[in-house]
Protein backbone atom coordinates (compact mmCIF):
# COMPACT_ATOMS: atom_id res chain seq x y z
CA UNK A 1 0.00 0.00 0.00
CA UNK A 2 1.17 3.31 -0.86
CA UNK A 3 1.47 5.54 2.43
CA UNK A 4 0.85 9.46 1.28
CA UNK A 5 2.97 11.40 3.94
CA UNK A 6 2.10 15.20 4.65
CA UNK A 7 2.86 17.85 6.97
CA UNK A 8 0.70 19.35 9.57
CA UNK A 9 2.83 22.45 9.73
CA UNK A 10 2.02 23.15 5.86
CA UNK A 11 -1.61 21.83 6.44
CA UNK A 12 -1.75 24.23 8.91
CA UNK A 13 -0.29 27.47 6.95
CA UNK A 14 -2.64 26.56 4.11
CA UNK A 15 -5.80 26.41 5.98
CA UNK A 16 -4.41 29.80 7.51
CA UNK A 17 -4.40 31.43 4.79
CA UNK A 18 -7.71 30.70 3.76
CA UNK A 19 -9.02 31.40 6.92
CA UNK A 20 -7.71 34.97 6.41
CA UNK A 21 -9.45 35.24 3.23
CA UNK A 22 -12.79 34.10 4.70
CA UNK A 23 -12.80 36.19 7.80
CA UNK A 24 -10.84 39.59 8.09
CA UNK A 25 -10.53 39.44 11.99
CA UNK A 26 -8.28 36.50 11.59
CA UNK A 27 -4.57 37.88 12.58
CA UNK A 28 -1.31 36.02 13.25
CA UNK A 29 1.55 36.20 15.55
CA UNK A 30 5.19 34.90 15.34
CA UNK A 31 7.92 34.74 17.78
CA UNK A 32 10.77 34.19 15.40
CA UNK A 33 10.00 30.92 14.78
CA UNK A 34 7.61 31.73 11.15
CA UNK A 35 9.34 30.80 8.66
CA UNK A 36 10.10 27.52 10.05
CA UNK A 37 6.19 27.10 10.64
CA UNK A 38 5.51 28.61 7.44
CA UNK A 39 3.29 31.08 9.63
CA UNK A 40 5.22 33.52 7.03
CA UNK A 41 3.15 33.01 4.30
CA UNK A 42 0.38 34.20 5.89
CA UNK A 43 2.31 37.65 6.87
CA UNK A 44 3.19 37.47 3.33
CA UNK A 45 -0.59 37.63 2.17
CA UNK A 46 -1.41 40.07 4.54
CA UNK A 47 1.17 42.19 6.07
CA UNK A 48 -1.17 44.27 7.68
CA UNK A 49 -2.40 41.45 9.97
CA UNK A 50 0.62 39.44 10.73
CA UNK A 51 2.84 40.58 14.08
CA UNK A 52 6.11 39.24 14.76
CA UNK A 53 6.68 40.04 17.61
CA UNK A 54 10.63 38.70 18.95
CA UNK A 55 11.57 35.81 20.96
CA UNK A 56 9.01 37.23 23.53
CA UNK A 57 6.08 34.55 23.74
CA UNK A 58 4.57 36.00 27.17
CA UNK A 59 4.18 39.66 25.09
CA UNK A 60 3.12 37.50 22.39
CA UNK A 61 0.48 35.87 24.63
CA UNK A 62 -0.67 39.61 25.76
CA UNK A 63 -0.97 40.90 23.17
CA UNK A 64 -2.85 38.32 21.78
CA UNK A 65 -5.32 38.64 24.19
CA UNK A 66 -5.59 42.50 23.35
CA UNK A 67 -6.31 41.65 19.93
CA UNK A 68 -8.74 39.45 20.59
CA UNK A 69 -10.23 41.69 23.21
CA UNK A 70 -10.76 44.43 20.61
CA UNK A 71 -12.76 41.51 18.49
CA UNK A 72 -9.93 39.68 16.17
CA UNK A 73 -9.15 35.97 16.46
CA UNK A 74 -5.74 35.94 16.89
CA UNK A 75 -3.59 32.95 16.20
CA UNK A 76 -0.66 32.53 18.05
CA UNK A 77 2.68 30.30 17.03
CA UNK A 78 5.70 28.90 17.86
CA UNK A 79 7.27 25.93 18.64
CA UNK A 80 5.35 23.85 21.18
CA UNK A 81 8.49 23.86 23.65
CA UNK A 82 7.85 27.54 24.36
CA UNK A 83 4.21 27.79 24.14
CA UNK A 84 2.85 27.40 26.85
CA UNK A 85 6.19 26.67 28.85
CA UNK A 86 7.09 30.26 28.96
CA UNK A 87 3.96 31.80 28.87
CA UNK A 88 1.35 29.56 31.19
CA UNK A 89 0.66 32.49 33.64
CA UNK A 90 -0.13 34.96 30.33
CA UNK A 91 -2.37 32.05 28.73
CA UNK A 92 -4.17 30.93 31.99
CA UNK A 93 -4.96 34.98 33.04
CA UNK A 94 -4.89 36.86 30.22
CA UNK A 95 -6.73 34.35 27.71
CA UNK A 96 -8.67 31.21 29.46
CA UNK A 97 -9.66 33.51 32.71
CA UNK A 98 -11.60 35.91 30.42
CA UNK A 99 -12.52 33.30 27.87
CA UNK A 100 -10.87 34.77 24.91
CA UNK A 101 -11.13 33.76 21.29
CA UNK A 102 -7.02 33.62 21.09
CA UNK A 103 -6.07 30.43 19.01
CA UNK A 104 -2.87 28.71 20.15
CA UNK A 105 -1.08 26.60 18.05
CA UNK A 106 2.40 24.95 18.68
CA UNK A 107 4.80 23.02 16.34
CA UNK A 108 7.44 20.47 17.00
CA UNK A 109 5.56 18.87 19.92
CA UNK A 110 6.89 16.14 21.50
CA UNK A 111 9.91 13.90 21.00
CA UNK A 112 9.76 13.89 17.33
CA UNK A 113 11.62 17.48 17.28
CA UNK A 114 14.36 14.93 16.95
CA UNK A 115 18.07 16.25 17.14
CA UNK A 116 17.08 19.18 18.95
CA UNK A 117 17.14 17.38 22.32
CA UNK A 118 14.99 17.43 25.69
CA UNK A 119 14.89 21.34 25.92
CA UNK A 120 12.91 21.42 22.80
CA UNK A 121 10.88 18.30 23.44
CA UNK A 122 7.61 19.11 25.14
CA UNK A 123 5.83 16.23 27.09
CA UNK A 124 4.19 18.22 29.20
CA UNK A 125 2.13 20.80 27.31
CA UNK A 126 -0.92 18.74 27.03
CA UNK A 127 -0.93 18.14 30.96
CA UNK A 128 -0.57 21.80 31.69
CA UNK A 129 -3.15 22.99 29.69
CA UNK A 130 -5.97 20.67 30.19
CA UNK A 131 -5.31 21.63 33.85
CA UNK A 132 -6.87 25.19 32.69
CA UNK A 133 -10.55 25.92 32.93
CA UNK A 134 -12.02 27.11 29.17
CA UNK A 135 -9.21 25.49 27.53
CA UNK A 136 -10.07 23.41 24.36
CA UNK A 137 -7.17 21.04 23.41
CA UNK A 138 -6.62 19.34 20.46
CA UNK A 139 -3.81 17.30 18.72
CA UNK A 140 -4.67 16.44 15.58
CA UNK A 141 -3.45 13.16 13.91
CA UNK A 142 -2.60 14.32 10.34
CA UNK A 143 -2.60 17.27 7.80
CA UNK A 144 -6.28 17.12 6.43
CA UNK A 145 -7.37 16.73 10.01
CA UNK A 146 -5.23 19.55 11.02
CA UNK A 147 -6.86 21.83 8.54
CA UNK A 148 -10.46 20.70 9.47
CA UNK A 149 -9.96 21.14 13.20
CA UNK A 150 -8.24 24.26 12.99
CA UNK A 151 -10.84 25.91 10.63
CA UNK A 152 -13.53 24.44 13.00
CA UNK A 153 -11.65 26.44 16.35
CA UNK A 154 -11.62 29.32 14.89
CA UNK A 155 -14.80 29.37 13.97
CA UNK A 156 -15.19 27.86 17.57
CA UNK A 157 -15.76 30.89 20.11
CA UNK A 158 -12.95 30.79 23.65
CA UNK A 159 -9.71 29.99 23.91
CA UNK A 160 -8.16 26.63 22.14
CA UNK A 161 -4.51 24.99 21.87
CA UNK A 162 -3.64 23.16 19.06
CA UNK A 163 -0.72 20.97 19.11
CA UNK A 164 1.16 19.77 16.02
CA UNK A 165 4.09 17.24 15.39
CA UNK A 166 6.92 18.39 13.31
CA UNK A 167 7.29 14.90 11.16
CA UNK A 168 5.89 14.45 8.08
CA UNK A 169 2.88 11.94 9.12
CA UNK A 170 0.79 8.98 6.88
CA UNK A 171 -2.37 10.64 5.55
CA UNK A 172 -5.10 9.11 8.05
CA UNK A 173 -7.93 11.08 6.88
CA UNK A 174 -9.30 11.66 3.13
CA UNK A 175 -10.86 15.22 3.01
CA UNK A 176 -14.65 13.53 2.63
CA UNK A 177 -13.97 11.74 6.51
CA UNK A 178 -15.03 14.69 8.06
CA UNK A 179 -13.96 15.09 11.79
CA UNK A 180 -15.56 17.46 14.32
CA UNK A 181 -14.38 19.37 17.38
CA UNK A 182 -15.06 17.75 20.65
CA UNK A 183 -16.23 14.46 18.83
CA UNK A 184 -13.60 11.33 19.11
CA UNK A 185 -13.60 9.55 15.68
CA UNK A 186 -13.98 5.81 15.42
CA UNK A 187 -11.21 4.42 12.20
CA UNK A 188 -12.30 1.21 13.07
CA UNK A 189 -14.40 -0.86 14.74
CA UNK A 190 -13.24 -4.20 16.98
CA UNK A 191 -15.00 -5.74 19.89
CA UNK A 192 -11.85 -7.02 22.17
CA UNK A 193 -9.91 -3.99 22.98
CA UNK A 194 -9.98 -0.17 22.60
CA UNK A 195 -7.31 2.19 21.73
CA UNK A 196 -7.63 5.60 22.07
CA UNK A 197 -4.70 7.79 20.39
CA UNK A 198 -4.42 11.24 19.37
CA UNK A 199 -1.64 13.02 17.29
CA UNK A 200 0.99 10.91 15.30
CA UNK A 201 0.29 8.20 17.92
CA UNK A 202 -3.52 7.46 15.61
CA UNK A 203 -1.32 6.42 12.80
CA UNK A 204 0.64 3.64 15.27
CA UNK A 205 -2.48 2.38 16.94
CA UNK A 206 -3.95 1.95 13.31
CA UNK A 207 -0.61 -0.19 12.49
CA UNK A 208 -1.36 -2.33 15.79
CA UNK A 209 -4.79 -2.72 15.08
CA UNK A 210 -3.32 -4.42 11.92
CA UNK A 211 -0.84 -6.63 13.98
CA UNK A 212 -3.49 -7.27 16.69
CA UNK A 213 -5.82 -8.80 13.62
CA UNK A 214 -2.80 -11.20 12.90
CA UNK A 215 -3.26 -12.53 16.60
CA UNK A 216 -6.77 -13.16 16.28
CA UNK A 217 -7.54 -9.89 18.37
CA UNK A 218 -10.16 -7.05 17.29
CA UNK A 219 -9.06 -3.34 17.86
CA UNK A 220 -10.97 -0.58 18.28
CA UNK A 221 -9.61 2.63 17.05
CA UNK A 222 -10.59 6.12 18.15
CA UNK A 223 -8.73 9.27 17.00
CA UNK A 224 -9.20 11.22 20.14
CA UNK A 225 -8.20 14.19 18.50
CA UNK A 226 -9.96 16.74 20.74
CA UNK A 227 -8.04 16.08 24.44
CA UNK A 228 -10.45 18.67 26.38
CA UNK A 229 -13.35 18.46 26.17
CA UNK A 230 -12.34 14.72 25.68
CA UNK A 231 -15.77 12.92 24.42
CA UNK A 232 -16.63 11.22 27.41
CA UNK A 233 -19.71 9.41 25.59
CA UNK A 234 -17.28 7.42 22.92
CA UNK A 235 -15.09 6.74 25.31
CA UNK A 236 -17.45 4.95 27.96
CA UNK A 237 -18.98 3.74 25.02
CA UNK A 238 -16.22 1.70 23.80
CA UNK A 239 -15.25 1.08 27.16
CA UNK A 240 -18.36 -0.77 27.67
CA UNK A 241 -18.74 -2.44 24.25
CA UNK A 242 -14.12 -3.64 24.57
CA UNK A 243 -13.74 -3.98 28.07
CA UNK A 244 -9.64 -2.85 28.62
CA UNK A 245 -8.26 0.21 26.53
CA UNK A 246 -5.04 1.14 25.75
CA UNK A 247 -4.08 4.86 25.06
CA UNK A 248 -1.38 6.00 23.44
CA UNK A 249 -0.01 10.08 22.68
CA UNK A 250 3.16 11.50 22.08
CA UNK A 251 3.35 13.24 25.37
CA UNK A 252 3.57 12.15 28.91
CA UNK A 253 1.84 9.15 30.28
CA UNK A 254 0.85 11.98 33.60
CA UNK A 255 -1.86 14.19 32.23
CA UNK A 256 -2.13 13.70 29.26
CA UNK A 257 -5.24 12.08 27.23
CA UNK A 258 -4.15 8.46 28.77
CA UNK A 259 -4.64 10.84 32.23
CA UNK A 260 -8.13 12.51 30.63
CA UNK A 261 -9.76 8.52 30.16
CA UNK A 262 -8.55 6.76 33.03
CA UNK A 263 -10.07 9.76 34.58
CA UNK A 264 -13.37 9.51 32.82
CA UNK A 265 -13.73 5.62 33.05
CA UNK A 266 -13.21 5.83 36.60
CA UNK A 267 -15.88 8.08 36.99
CA UNK A 268 -18.40 6.30 35.01
CA UNK A 269 -17.62 2.79 34.10
CA UNK A 270 -14.44 1.48 35.39
CA UNK A 271 -12.23 -0.90 33.31
CA UNK A 272 -8.55 -1.75 32.68
CA UNK A 273 -6.25 0.94 30.99
CA UNK A 274 -3.01 0.46 29.59
CA UNK A 275 -1.14 3.73 28.66
CA UNK A 276 1.30 4.54 26.42
CA UNK A 277 3.18 7.56 26.20
CA UNK A 278 6.51 8.78 27.50
CA UNK A 279 7.05 7.62 30.62
CA UNK A 280 8.00 10.48 32.86
CA UNK A 281 11.32 11.05 31.59
CA UNK A 282 13.05 13.55 29.79
CA UNK A 283 13.96 13.15 26.08
CA UNK A 284 17.28 13.32 24.42
CA UNK A 285 18.68 14.14 21.05
CA UNK A 286 18.18 11.82 17.89
CA UNK A 287 16.00 11.06 14.71
CA UNK A 288 12.51 10.84 15.28
CA UNK A 289 11.93 7.31 14.40
CA UNK A 290 14.74 6.17 16.81
CA UNK A 291 13.36 8.54 19.72
CA UNK A 292 9.83 6.61 19.49
CA UNK A 293 11.25 3.74 19.69
CA UNK A 294 14.02 4.37 22.36
CA UNK A 295 10.83 6.01 24.49
CA UNK A 296 8.04 3.13 23.83
CA UNK A 297 5.59 5.41 21.12
CA UNK A 298 5.40 2.55 18.75
CA UNK A 299 2.69 0.52 17.03
CA UNK A 300 4.69 -2.25 18.93
CA UNK A 301 4.23 -0.75 22.55
CA UNK A 302 0.27 -0.71 21.82
CA UNK A 303 0.38 -4.34 20.47
CA UNK A 304 1.98 -5.41 23.34
CA UNK A 305 -0.11 -3.91 25.60
CA UNK A 306 -3.49 -4.49 23.92
CA UNK A 307 -2.38 -8.32 23.55
CA UNK A 308 -1.44 -7.86 27.65
CA UNK A 309 -4.75 -6.60 28.77
CA UNK A 310 -6.83 -8.85 26.32
CA UNK A 311 -5.03 -11.98 27.66
CA UNK A 312 -4.74 -10.97 31.37
CA UNK A 313 -8.74 -11.09 31.35
CA UNK B 1 -7.59 72.07 18.81
CA UNK B 2 -9.89 73.75 20.93
CA UNK B 3 -8.80 75.21 24.14
CA UNK B 4 -10.62 73.68 26.63
CA UNK B 5 -10.34 74.77 30.89
CA UNK B 6 -9.97 72.10 32.80
CA UNK B 7 -12.66 71.80 35.49
CA UNK B 8 -10.22 71.56 38.47
CA UNK B 9 -12.89 71.91 40.67
CA UNK B 10 -15.08 68.78 39.28
CA UNK B 11 -12.49 66.85 39.27
CA UNK B 12 -10.89 67.76 42.87
CA UNK B 13 -14.33 66.84 43.51
CA UNK B 14 -14.27 63.16 42.38
CA UNK B 15 -11.02 62.47 43.66
CA UNK B 16 -12.07 63.33 47.46
CA UNK B 17 -15.16 60.55 46.95
CA UNK B 18 -13.38 58.15 44.99
CA UNK B 19 -10.65 58.09 47.99
CA UNK B 20 -13.39 57.91 50.55
CA UNK B 21 -15.01 55.13 48.66
CA UNK B 22 -11.09 53.27 48.33
CA UNK B 23 -11.06 53.46 52.11
CA UNK B 24 -14.47 52.37 52.84
CA UNK B 25 -14.61 49.19 50.24
CA UNK B 26 -11.04 48.08 51.85
CA UNK B 27 -12.23 48.68 55.35
CA UNK B 28 -15.30 46.80 54.76
CA UNK B 29 -13.70 44.28 53.17
CA UNK B 30 -11.13 43.58 55.86
CA UNK B 31 -8.28 43.34 53.11
CA UNK B 32 -7.13 44.43 50.05
CA UNK B 33 -4.44 47.01 48.56
CA UNK B 34 -5.19 50.80 49.49
CA UNK B 35 -1.89 52.30 49.04
CA UNK B 36 -1.58 51.50 45.12
CA UNK B 37 -4.96 52.95 44.67
CA UNK B 38 -5.12 56.30 46.35
CA UNK B 39 -2.05 57.33 44.50
CA UNK B 40 -3.00 56.31 41.40
CA UNK B 41 -6.74 58.28 42.71
CA UNK B 42 -5.74 61.78 40.04
CA UNK B 43 -4.27 59.65 37.34
CA UNK B 44 -7.98 57.53 36.75
CA UNK B 45 -9.79 60.91 37.31
CA UNK B 46 -8.31 62.66 34.47
CA UNK B 47 -8.88 59.84 32.40
CA UNK B 48 -11.81 58.84 33.17
CA UNK B 49 -13.67 62.25 33.63
CA UNK B 50 -11.68 64.32 31.25
CA UNK B 51 -9.95 62.84 28.86
CA UNK B 52 -11.06 59.48 27.47
CA UNK B 53 -14.07 59.45 24.69
CA UNK B 54 -16.07 56.56 26.66
CA UNK B 55 -19.83 56.00 27.76
CA UNK B 56 -20.89 53.86 30.75
CA UNK B 57 -23.91 53.56 29.04
CA UNK B 58 -22.30 51.37 26.08
CA UNK B 59 -19.40 49.95 27.96
CA UNK B 60 -19.01 47.82 24.74
CA UNK B 61 -18.82 50.88 22.31
CA UNK B 62 -16.22 49.83 19.46
CA UNK B 63 -14.92 53.62 19.48
CA UNK B 64 -14.50 53.99 22.88
CA UNK B 65 -10.89 54.81 24.72
CA UNK B 66 -9.72 51.48 26.30
CA UNK B 67 -8.22 52.15 30.10
CA UNK B 68 -5.99 48.72 31.27
CA UNK B 69 -5.03 48.32 34.38
CA UNK B 70 -2.54 46.08 34.54
CA UNK B 71 -1.37 46.48 38.42
CA UNK B 72 -4.67 45.04 39.06
CA UNK B 73 -4.23 45.18 42.79
CA UNK B 74 -5.23 48.85 42.39
CA UNK B 75 -8.59 47.12 41.72
CA UNK B 76 -10.33 49.53 44.68
CA UNK B 77 -9.79 52.62 42.36
CA UNK B 78 -10.54 51.34 39.49
CA UNK B 79 -14.18 49.80 40.97
CA UNK B 80 -14.81 53.50 42.38
CA UNK B 81 -13.98 55.52 39.27
CA UNK B 82 -16.12 52.59 37.28
CA UNK B 83 -19.00 53.60 40.21
CA UNK B 84 -18.44 57.59 40.07
CA UNK B 85 -18.53 57.51 36.26
CA UNK B 86 -21.95 55.67 36.45
CA UNK B 87 -20.75 52.11 34.94
CA UNK B 88 -22.10 50.70 38.62
CA UNK B 89 -23.75 51.53 41.65
CA UNK B 90 -21.39 52.97 44.16
CA UNK B 91 -23.54 50.89 46.67
CA UNK B 92 -22.48 47.66 45.15
CA UNK B 93 -18.56 48.89 46.03
CA UNK B 94 -19.06 47.68 49.63
CA UNK B 95 -19.31 43.70 47.75
CA UNK B 96 -15.52 43.82 47.20
CA UNK B 97 -13.79 40.78 47.73
CA UNK B 98 -17.11 38.79 48.99
CA UNK B 99 -18.42 35.71 47.91
CA UNK B 100 -20.74 36.27 45.09
CA UNK B 101 -19.59 39.87 44.44
CA UNK B 102 -18.92 40.83 40.25
CA UNK B 103 -16.20 43.13 42.56
CA UNK B 104 -13.34 40.51 42.47
CA UNK B 105 -10.36 41.21 44.51
CA UNK B 106 -8.60 42.06 40.96
CA UNK B 107 -10.06 43.12 38.57
CA UNK B 108 -12.01 41.02 35.84
CA UNK B 109 -14.33 41.77 33.11
CA UNK B 110 -17.66 40.73 34.62
CA UNK B 111 -17.70 44.22 35.87
CA UNK B 112 -18.82 46.97 32.95
CA UNK B 113 -15.63 49.47 32.10
CA UNK B 114 -13.07 46.26 33.03
CA UNK B 115 -11.18 45.76 29.63
CA UNK B 116 -8.87 43.73 31.16
CA UNK B 117 -8.53 41.30 34.06
CA UNK B 118 -5.15 42.72 35.43
CA UNK B 119 -3.27 41.08 38.46
CA UNK B 120 -1.19 38.94 37.76
CA UNK B 121 1.90 41.57 37.19
CA UNK B 122 3.58 42.03 33.65
CA UNK B 123 0.43 41.42 31.18
CA UNK B 124 -1.11 44.23 30.91
CA UNK B 125 1.33 46.31 28.47
CA UNK B 126 0.90 43.78 26.37
CA UNK B 127 -2.52 43.66 25.93
CA UNK B 128 -2.70 47.32 25.86
CA UNK B 129 -0.57 46.88 22.72
CA UNK B 130 -3.05 44.15 21.43
CA UNK B 131 -5.85 46.38 21.27
CA UNK B 132 -3.84 49.66 19.71
CA UNK B 133 -2.59 46.98 17.51
CA UNK B 134 -6.47 46.05 16.16
CA UNK B 135 -7.01 49.60 16.30
CA UNK B 136 -4.46 50.41 13.78
CA UNK B 137 -5.77 47.35 11.69
CA UNK B 138 -9.36 48.75 11.98
CA UNK B 139 -8.18 52.18 10.88
CA UNK B 140 -10.38 53.74 14.26
CA UNK B 141 -9.19 56.34 16.24
CA UNK B 142 -9.85 55.49 19.62
CA UNK B 143 -6.68 55.33 22.60
CA UNK B 144 -5.75 53.20 24.77
CA UNK B 145 -4.25 53.50 28.01
CA UNK B 146 -2.59 51.30 30.47
CA UNK B 147 -1.66 51.72 33.85
CA UNK B 148 1.61 50.07 35.33
CA UNK B 149 2.74 50.02 38.97
CA UNK B 150 6.46 50.68 39.24
CA UNK B 151 7.44 47.79 40.83
CA UNK B 152 5.49 45.85 37.91
CA UNK B 153 8.29 46.89 36.05
CA UNK B 154 10.63 44.00 37.33
CA UNK B 155 8.21 41.92 35.55
CA UNK B 156 10.54 40.89 32.00
CA UNK B 157 7.26 40.91 29.63
CA UNK B 158 6.72 44.61 30.40
CA UNK B 159 10.44 45.03 29.05
CA UNK B 160 9.43 42.76 25.97
CA UNK B 161 5.88 44.68 25.61
CA UNK B 162 8.18 48.06 25.40
CA UNK B 163 10.28 47.03 22.75
CA UNK B 164 7.40 46.01 20.98
CA UNK B 165 4.81 48.91 20.96
CA UNK B 166 7.71 51.40 19.54
CA UNK B 167 8.29 48.94 16.56
CA UNK B 168 4.75 48.41 15.63
CA UNK B 169 4.33 52.89 15.54
CA UNK B 170 1.64 52.79 18.43
CA UNK B 171 1.19 56.67 18.66
CA UNK B 172 -1.99 55.57 19.91
CA UNK B 173 -0.99 53.94 23.07
CA UNK B 174 -0.19 55.65 26.45
CA UNK B 175 1.25 53.67 29.51
CA UNK B 176 1.11 55.30 32.68
CA UNK B 177 3.76 54.41 35.35
CA UNK B 178 2.48 54.98 38.63
CA UNK B 179 5.70 56.20 39.96
CA UNK B 180 5.08 55.40 43.95
CA UNK B 181 8.46 54.15 45.08
CA UNK B 182 7.57 51.01 46.95
CA UNK B 183 6.49 47.61 46.42
CA UNK B 184 5.62 45.11 48.45
CA UNK B 185 8.36 43.94 50.35
CA UNK B 186 9.93 47.58 50.62
CA UNK B 187 11.25 50.43 48.61
CA UNK B 188 11.83 49.92 44.89
CA UNK B 189 15.18 51.08 45.17
CA UNK B 190 15.71 49.04 47.21
CA UNK B 191 14.09 45.79 46.37
CA UNK B 192 14.55 46.27 42.26
CA UNK B 193 16.31 49.59 41.64
CA UNK B 194 14.48 50.69 38.37
CA UNK B 195 16.11 54.24 38.29
CA UNK B 196 16.93 56.08 35.46
CA UNK B 197 13.56 54.99 34.73
CA UNK B 198 12.75 57.66 32.34
CA UNK B 199 15.89 56.74 30.48
CA UNK B 200 15.16 52.82 30.48
CA UNK B 201 11.62 54.21 28.49
CA UNK B 202 13.45 56.30 26.12
CA UNK B 203 16.15 53.86 25.49
CA UNK B 204 13.65 51.71 24.24
CA UNK B 205 12.01 54.22 22.03
CA UNK B 206 9.42 55.66 23.77
CA UNK B 207 8.09 59.20 24.25
CA UNK B 208 9.17 59.73 27.46
CA UNK B 209 6.88 62.76 29.82
CA UNK B 210 7.79 63.13 33.61
CA UNK B 211 4.98 64.72 35.50
CA UNK B 212 3.79 65.28 39.85
CA UNK B 213 0.91 62.46 39.40
CA UNK B 214 -1.36 64.33 41.73
CA UNK B 215 -1.15 67.67 39.44
CA UNK B 216 -4.25 67.47 37.03
CA UNK B 217 -3.08 70.51 35.29
CA UNK B 218 0.58 68.28 34.54
CA UNK B 219 -1.34 64.74 34.01
CA UNK B 220 -3.98 66.22 31.26
CA UNK B 221 -1.22 68.46 29.46
CA UNK B 222 1.03 64.74 29.58
CA UNK B 223 -2.10 63.00 28.12
CA UNK B 224 -2.62 65.72 25.21
CA UNK B 225 0.74 65.86 24.57
CA UNK B 226 1.14 61.88 23.69
CA UNK B 227 -2.22 62.32 21.53
CA UNK B 228 -0.15 64.86 19.87
CA UNK B 229 2.82 62.77 19.48
CA UNK B 230 3.33 60.67 15.67
CA UNK B 231 4.44 57.11 15.48
CA UNK B 232 5.48 56.68 18.65
CA UNK B 233 4.08 55.56 22.01
CA UNK B 234 3.84 57.45 24.68
CA UNK B 235 5.34 56.62 28.60
CA UNK B 236 4.16 58.95 31.44
CA UNK B 237 6.23 58.54 34.52
CA UNK B 238 3.70 59.77 37.26
CA UNK B 239 5.88 60.97 40.43
CA UNK B 240 3.14 59.94 43.24
CA UNK B 241 2.95 59.04 46.71
CA UNK B 242 1.71 55.65 47.95
CA UNK B 243 -1.38 55.91 50.27
CA UNK B 244 -1.72 59.29 49.30
CA UNK B 245 -4.49 61.29 51.18
CA UNK B 246 -3.89 59.68 54.71
CA UNK B 247 -0.55 60.56 56.51
CA UNK B 248 -0.36 57.47 58.59
CA UNK B 249 -0.33 55.71 54.95
CA UNK B 250 2.18 57.76 52.73
CA UNK B 251 5.11 56.48 52.37
CA UNK B 252 4.15 53.07 54.28
CA UNK B 253 4.74 49.60 52.78
CA UNK B 254 2.77 48.21 54.98
CA UNK B 255 0.02 49.65 53.61
CA UNK B 256 0.33 47.81 50.29
CA UNK B 257 -1.89 45.13 50.89
CA UNK B 258 -3.50 46.26 54.42
CA UNK B 259 -6.82 47.46 55.03
CA UNK B 260 -6.99 50.31 58.16
CA UNK B 261 -9.98 49.67 60.00
CA UNK B 262 -13.76 50.99 59.95
CA UNK B 263 -13.64 53.25 62.52
CA UNK B 264 -10.45 55.25 61.27
CA UNK B 265 -11.91 55.36 57.80
CA UNK B 266 -14.55 56.69 59.05
CA UNK B 267 -12.86 59.53 60.62
CA UNK B 268 -10.60 60.25 57.51
CA UNK B 269 -13.69 59.96 54.94
CA UNK B 270 -15.26 62.95 57.27
CA UNK B 271 -12.24 64.96 56.88
CA UNK B 272 -11.66 64.41 53.41
CA UNK B 273 -14.98 65.16 52.02
CA UNK B 274 -15.14 68.24 54.02
CA UNK B 275 -12.15 69.43 52.82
Amino acid sequence: MLVQLASMRDAYAEVLLELGEEDPRVVVLGADTSVSIKTSLFGDRYPERFFNVGIAEANMMGIAAGLALAGKIPFVTTYAAFVPGKCLDQIRNAIAYPNLNVKIVSSHGGLTVGPDGASHQTIEDVAAMRAIPRMHIIVPADAPSTKSLVAQACRTLGPFYIRLSRPSVPTIYSASKDVEVGKAKILKEGSDIGIIACGIMVNEAMEAAEALSKMGVSAEIVDSHTVKPLDSETIIRVAKKTGALVTAEEQNIIGGLGGAVVETVTDSYPVPVSRIGVRDTFGESGEHKELMIKYGLTSKEITRAAKHLVDSR
Amino acid sequence: MEEQSIPIGMLLQKAAKIRAHILEMVAEAKSGHPGGSLSAVEILVSLFFYKMRHDPKRPDWPDRDRFVLSKGHAAPVLFSTLAEAGYLPTSELKTLRKINSRLQGHPDHRVPGVEFPGGSLGIGLSAAIGMALAGKVDKKDYRVYALLGDGELDEGETWEAAMAAPKFKLDNLTAIVDRNGIQQDGLTEQIMPMEPVGYKWKAFNWHVLEVDGFDFRQVIDALEKAENMRNRPTVIIAHTVKGKGVSFMEWDPAYHGKAPDKDTVRKLVKTMLEE
